[in-house]
């Protein structure tokens, strides 16, 4: 039951290429029953004429999945980091304010560059090594009351919301973020994944890690799949605790 | 830990605000709070602390370097981050905030307190006592730097020691850090209690 003259009024800030410099661009377009923030991008797509009635570049943005579970379309909407896939425009206040993530390089209008997530995860060896020069066999098996609260903590879909949402994650920082440091608590209570505990602990406590944290718990706040982050950076505070010690003071094995 | 130090300088760096600066700031609270007694029940209480063996070791190992690395250090933690309290406004970022505003003023009063009470002394021989006290807070302009020092101080140190137990470990589960948010509240309403009573109290 689309109202023929309904519109929506988009204020969308947009940058040509890496080293551009933004700009705001408002777009109106028009109203249909249950549009989300991508069939509103889509629209523009469609017929990109902003709303001064200029024609100009289709705004870009990434997405994958279309049901927050990829986390690539996570974009600044109305001053707050979430996916656009699952922000409703009926739920929005208008205009719709669209900004990229500021925590993560531009590539072009609202599509940012979340390397930095996935490089945090290869030093922080945030995988199950099951590869070697014969076959590992099955692993240990896990308790299913383990397992359900580690698949809540593999939930992360490395959006970079909890990143955006950190005072202490900037330019000035190297700090790697509460995602990883989550998927190391992940890794570690994994019967297999265990195997790499220490190195993992050397990794959180090097540069960029656990040290960094400030304690803002806005990431907690933040993560659109509400996964215990602050709980999971303390419990590795305990664990880099003992670890610390352990290193310092000896132990038979580093484990 | 050879390589990176990092993690290594900003537990020492939470350790220390603990023990031993924190200790001390109480301590030092307590004392401060005979005045509210007696002007010669302060100086008697100040006259035990002066005479403490070992004094000027005790000031540089408990005092004077610990709070020296910790200033320093968190003036630097304090200028990498950048704050967001306008998109994010939570409570435990309002403390995050007022963490880091708190201790940039803790670290300007220590600042000036150190040099009005401890270094005159040293330099000039200036006496210190109650009278000392009670001259420097007769103008209303040091009463009101005292009264915001005192409030930063003691501010940044409880809810400092509510980040010491999540840095250390010990307050891992949400509901333990809330007990601790609590805990920090009491340690903040009581010490500023004192320290402001003490301050009332030399002024008057
Ligand atoms: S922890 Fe949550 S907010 Fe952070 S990247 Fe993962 S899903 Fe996104
Ligand atoms: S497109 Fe995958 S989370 Fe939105």
């Amino acid at each position: 039951m689309a109202d023929e003259n309904k519109t929506i009024k988009l204020i969308i800030q947009r940058q040509d290429e890496p080293e551009a410099a933004p700009y705001e661009e408002e777009f109106d377009i028009p109203y249909r029953n249950n549009m989300n923030v991508i069939s509103a991008l889509m629209e523009i797509r469609r017929n990109p004429v902003n709303a001064k009635g200029e024609q100009t570049t289709p705004v870009f943005w990434d997405m994958g999945c279309l049901e927050e579970v990829c986390g690539a379309c996570s974009m600044v909407i109305n001053g707050e980091a979430q996916q656009s896939c699952t922000a409703l425009i009926d739920q929005l206040e208008q205009p719709v304010k669209l900004e990229p993530m500021k925590t993560f390089p531009v590539m072009r209008d609202l599509a940012v560059d979340r390397s930095r997530m996935f490089d945090s995860l290869k030093q922080v060896k945030a995988w199950v090594p099951i590869d070697g020069t014969y076959d590992l066999g099955e692993g240990p098996r896990m308790a299913e009351s383990k397992r359900q609260w580690a698949y809540e903590l593999s939930k992360c879909m490395t959006c970079g919301v909890c990143l955006e949402a950190c005072p202490n994650v900037n330019s000035n920082s190297e700090f790697i973020g509460p995602a990883a440091l989550s998927q190391v608590r992940l890794f570690n209570s994994h019967p297999t994944g265990e195997f790499h505990k220490a190195e993992r602990m050397d990794a959180v406590t090097g540069e960029g890690g656990l040290q960094q944290c400030g304690n803002s718990q806005n990431c907690v706040e933040a993560c659109p799949k509400g996964i215990p982050l602050t709980t999971s950076i303390a419990a590795l505070n305990r664990e880099a605790t003992v670890h610390s010690f352990k290193e310092f003071f000896g132990s038979d094995y580093h484990n | 830990m050879s390589e990176n130090r990092e993690f290594f300088y900003r537990r020492i760096h939470s350790l220390l605000g603990v023990i031993p600066i924190g200790l001390f700031l109480m301590q030092h609270l307590v004392v401060n709070h005979f005045a509210t007694y007696s002007p010669e029940a302060f100086n008697q209480a100040a006259h035990f602390m002066e005479n403490l063996p070992l004094r000027i070791f005790l000031e540089f190992a408990l005092i004077y370097i610990p709070l020296l690395f910790h200033g320093i250090y968190g003036v630097y933690i304090a200028l990498t981050s950048e704050m967001n309290l306008k998109r994010y406004g939570y409570f435990r970022n309002w403390m995050f905030i007022l963490q880091r505003a708190s201790g940039i003023i803790t670290l300007i009063f220590v600042v000036w307190h150190v040099w009005e009470t401890r270094l005159a002394h040293a330099i000039y021989g200036t006496e210190i006592n109650f009278d000392l006290m009670a001259q420097i807070l007769s103008s209303p302009f040091m009463f009101g730097f005292y009264v915001l020092g005192v409030v930063a101080a003691v501010f940044h140190f409880a809810n400092g020691l509510w980040s010491f137990t999540v840095t250390w470990g010990l307050t891992v589960t949400p509901k333990s850090q809330r007990v601790m948010t609590i805990v920090s509240l009491g340690v903040f309403i009581i010490f500023t209690y004192m320290g402001l009573a003490s301050l009332i109290a030399f002024a008057s």
